[in-house]
């Protein structure tokens, strides 16, 4: 996929866009923003919603280290008090902190991080890179985006109504007969319309690879990111249905009588974890994937060599979806599973690492020998690098059933997955927001506030999520909303890293404010001869319609 | 270790009956008034005051005072969390023993080599190959042998994981032997229920004990000996050391999880499933957990306190609590020593006397506990000085 040379071709572009043959005639701001064919515009609409979900998932967070700071039940009361409009009984508060909890891991992963990996850059890039005019489903992928407008409103409407305090997991029966009322029915609402949202974009991602490409864009030939969108969407594919089905039966089991997850009825709560986590393994990877995408592009282009063992890394990822569907009960393994089940989830997930491996040596293996810049996109993946590795390691030593027992539901979780997806899946989108946003906009962002975005988020996520890990090795569970004395020290610590990590985010708002006012003009290509992907041969920003004619790659 | 009982800081402690704690010396029977006067605690349980400096002291014989009274105080670091640490607790079963050797002698150094040979390769490529001194990038994409290489060490050393791993697993899957004692754990929204099955059955409903600003009038609250806040529960669970222990775990609501980390002991209790391990503890002690599945609102007030016993002292407590220790013949009788062989007078008479006194006080076990039992099985010296 590398020395792509376009050659005006005899192809012509799809006829449905026959009457735009003025490139950047665009419709009016109605017609473009809310009925929107286009895969750039629907891209954007995308990042926005993601950016939106990011402040308030993050928010949250801020909320829930600003309790935790100290021992002792700080804000949750006037908290509570605020959301009822009267004095909230101390149960109602202890309840607030579990809406918290389930608040900012569904926004986050649902709303934040797969709309802006998949939603975001998958629609920008992954047409443009296989020299393709559009995405193959234009419609349905508007149907994609407009499905979560509905999905976030039903959650953020949630706490309203009691809210939903069951964990991002919705495990049953807390989640079926442990929790009246409206709340945890819209959340589990939410959950199917964003679900349908991916699985349609999913469909879609997979036909615009499979039947799209430019003449001589062969599978092997495409970009990284894209074989991380496709392995990413067949994992949707195959995954969310799963998800769906449990939480119907949880929404059965809540209103209509059945008994799936209650042992009354003859069901089995632990029926639902299998279930949930059938889904939720895989998910997990469709939050990393595309950022091992992204990652390779910026790595490959700042380091001006091809992505070394391009085969390896490729197949790497499609190992890794194979693998990640075969090893859920690692969530489960203090269930009361037997020790043959035990055993086997801790040698496949451990199996895991092995691929795992050979991307981070690739990435490295990529920069040796390259002619290196550091350019904020590429301190931002360099950051992911090392960052996923710390992630990574601690994912081994929870892959250990026996150990596992002392870890599970402990902090050091917490720690562990806040390293793959803060510092690991955040990092990336960054990296490709960085990366990509002279394309997008047409605009430089400012290089001195990009870098000083990464060192000062560096430092903060770090010295918020490093001392989750002593925490956890000192026993203290997750989603408790007040602790022990014996475990301030380091909440404390954790909190002022939330403190750092949000000054570095008011550094991105203010450079994104300013590059999208002052910012230099971009270019067509303002990463040099490094960058070779399709998106650097067209003008930034890309014409409303791109390749009407279609490139050919060599 | 001794039990710690500082009166006069605690004189504010009045409105709730008094939770007398014992101290090994067989002070004699003071009234154990119930009152402010005697209010027990104050005591950091890092530092316990000896007897001599709590000469007004309610004294308490030690299975009665191990029932809701802070009788035996924790030890700094041991079954509690320390305030600024970065490892794991200390273990005291054999099994968590082993898993916090593999942790520290193995993943730890495994991981943290992995993780600085990354970081240096990262500051190498970075140092040696910024356009500065590299200008012209080489064009290497391939290196068969190099990938062969990176490929194997991860499975080489997967493996040696796995080896010490699957042995952990199939050491704690060994079943609890004949002669084990039996706890059923049964979580509740937001409370643990405690069966002793193999001792005749009797329960023990452990709650948090809140804090003195926060009860009501004659309600009783945490003091330091109890244990530490959010941690503390009005009724510690009794267990005997060097015998096997078969945990068992249920729910009567919503999932809980039973946990100590000082035991590597976690087990979801599940409505309709009995979950079962087993663990033994090999030193007296004071050992404290949580649940560890999200439960509702008070999840993160359902702790869980363990008092680890010599034999005979559970014993003791098992009596006192109405149940009844296996009879010879019975598989149990070889591990568990009868107890009671050396009771003294004095104490038989505190014990009674103190029970009196505080069995009211709170929600204690439901299968009401038979006072004079306890005390007639009191084992002499038993207090929990050597503890």
């Amino acid at each position: 996929m590398t020395d792509i040379a376009l050659h005006p071709s005899a192809f012509v572009s799809h006829e449905a866009h026959d009457h735009h043959h003025d490139t950047d005639h665009k419709p009016g701001f109605f017609a473009r923003w809310f009925m929107s064919t286009n895969h750039k515009d629907i891209g954007t609409l995308y990042l926005i919603f993601a950016i939106v979900a990011g402040i308030i998932g993050g928010s949250v967070s801020g909320l829930m280290r600003a309790e935790l700071a100290h021992p002792g039940i700080q804000y949750l009361q006037g908290w509570a008090s605020m959301l009822h409009g009267g004095s909230a009984s101390l149960d109602e508060s202890l309840h607030l902190w579990n809406v918290l909890i389930t608040a900012h891991g569904l926004i986050m992963v649902f709303f934040m991080v797969m709309p802006a990996m998949v939603g975001g850059f998958g629609n920008w890039f992954v047409p443009i890179m296989i020299g393709a005019p559009d995405m193959a489903f234009p419609r349905m992928n508007n149907v994609s985006f407009w499905l979560l407008i509905p999905a976030f409103t039903l959650l953020l409407a949630s706490p309203f109504f009691g809210g939903a305090g069951n964990g991002w997991t919705l495990y049953a029966p807390l989640s079926t007969y442990g929790e009246p009322g409206p709340s945890t029915d819209m959340a589990i609402l939410a959950l199917h319309l964003a679900g349908a949202s991916s699985i349609l974009g999913a469909i879609n991602f997979i036909t615009t690879i499979f039947n799209m490409r430019a003449p001589g864009m062969t599978l092997h030939k495409m970009p990284l990111f894209v074989w991380s969108m496709l392995v990413t969407a067949f994992l949707l594919l195959l995954a969310l249905p799963v998800l769906a089905a449990a939480i119907t039966m949880l929404l059965t089991d809540r209103n209509f009588g059945t008994t799936f997850f209650d042992p009354a009825g003859g069901g089995d709560p632990v029926l639902y974890q299998h279930l949930f986590w059938f889904f939720g393994h895989p998910e997990v990877y469709i939050m990393i994937l595309p950022g091992f995408g992204i990652v390779s592009q910026i790595i490959s282009t700042f380091s001006r060599k091809p992505v070394f063992g391009y085969l390896g890394m490729a197949y790497a990822m499609v190992a890794i979806g194979v693998v990640g569907f075969v090893v859920w009960a690692h969530h489960m393994f203090t269930t009361g599973l037997s020790v043959n089940t035990k055993m086997y989830f801790t040698a496949a997930t451990m199996v895991i690492a092995v691929p795992t491996g050979i991307k981070i040596f690739s990435w490295i293996a990529t920069m040796w020998g390259g002619s290196l810049t550091f350019k904020t996109p590429m301190v931002w993946s360099i950051g992911f690098i090392f960052m996923f590795t710390v992630g990574g390691v601690t994912g081994v030593v929870l892959a250990n059933g026996g150990i596992d027992d002392y870890m599970q539901d402990t902090y050091y979780v917490v720690a562990h997955f806040h390293y793959v997806l803060s510092l690991g899946a955040v990092f990336s989108l960054f990296a490709g927001f960085y990366y990509w946003f002279p394309k997008m906009s047409g605009k430089m962002y400012n290089e001195f506030l990009g870098q000083l975005h990464f060192w000062v988020f560096f430092i903060g996520v770090n010295v918020m999520f490093f001392p989750m890990h002593f925490l956890g090795l000192q026993g203290m569970p997750r989603r408790i909303p007040d602790y022990t004395p014996e475990y301030e020290h380091w909440n404390t610590v954790a909190s002022v890293g939330y403190m750092i990590m949000g000054a570095g985010m008011a550094v991105f708002f203010v450079n994104l404010i300013w590059s999208m006012i002052a910012g230099k003009p971009a270019g067509d290509n303002p990463w040099g001869d490094g960058a070779t992907t399709l998106e650097w041969t067209i003008s930034s920003p890309p014409p409303y319609h791109q390749f009407e004619t279609l490139p050919k790659i060599d | 270790m001794a039990a710690g009982l500082a009166l006069a800081s605690l004189g504010g402690v009045a409105g709730h009956a008094a939770q007398p704690a014992s101290t090994p010396t067989n002070t004699p029977a003071a009234a154990p008034a119930p009152q402010a006067a005697a209010a027990p605690g104050g005591v950091s349980n890092t530092a316990p005051t000896t007897s001599a400096a709590t000469p007004t002291a309610n004294p308490s014989s030690p299975e009665l005072a191990m029932d809701g009274a802070p009788a035996m105080t924790a030890k700094p670091m041991i079954g509690q969390p320390t305030d600024g640490l970065f490892g794991l607790q200390p273990q005291v079963t054999k099994n968590g023993q082993f898993a916090h050797w593999m942790h520290n002698s193995i993943l730890v150094p495994t991981i943290t080599i992995i993780s600085l040979f990354v970081l240096a390769l990262l500051f190498w490529v970075s140092f040696r190959y910024r356009k500065a001194r590299n200008p012209v990038a080489s064009k290497t994409s391939h290196n068969t042998f190099i990938e062969i290489i990176w490929t194997l060490a991860p499975v080489v050393i997967l493996v040696l994981i796995a080896v010490p791993s699957i042995g952990l697993l199939q050491a704690q899957f060994k079943p609890a032997p004949s002669g084990a004692v039996t706890l059923k754990a049964i979580g509740n929204q937001w409370y643990w229920t405690y069966q002793y099955p193999d001792n005749g059955g009797f329960e023990i409903t452990a709650n948090m004990l809140k804090e003195k600003g926060e009860v009501a009038a004659g309600e009783r609250a945490r003091v330091d000996a109890d244990g530490p806040k959010l941690l503390a529960t009005d009724n510690r669970i009794v267990l005997p050391v060097g015998v096997p222990i078969r945990l068992i775990t249920t729910s009567n609501d919503v999932i809980h999880s039973w946990a100590v980390p000082a035991f590597w002991i976690k087990l979801d209790a599940i409505p309709g499933r009995l979950n079962e391990t087993s663990f033994t503890i090999d030193k007296p002690g004071l050992y404290f957990g949580q649940c560890s599945e999200l439960c509702g609102a008070r999840h993160g007030y359902m702790p869980i306190a363990v008092e680890a016993v010599p034999p005979a002292e559970y014993a003791a407590w098992v009596r006192a609590k109405g149940g009844t220790m296996p009879t010879p013949g019975k598989a149990s009788d070889k591990v568990i020593p009868q107890p009671g062989a050396d009771g003294s007078a004095a104490k038989v008479e505190e014990a009674a006397e103190t029970a009196n006194a505080t069995g009211p006080v709170e929600n204690v076990t439901t299968a009401a506990p038979a006072t004079t039992q306890g005390a007639t099985s009191n084992p002499a010296g038993a207090g929990n000085a050597g503890l």
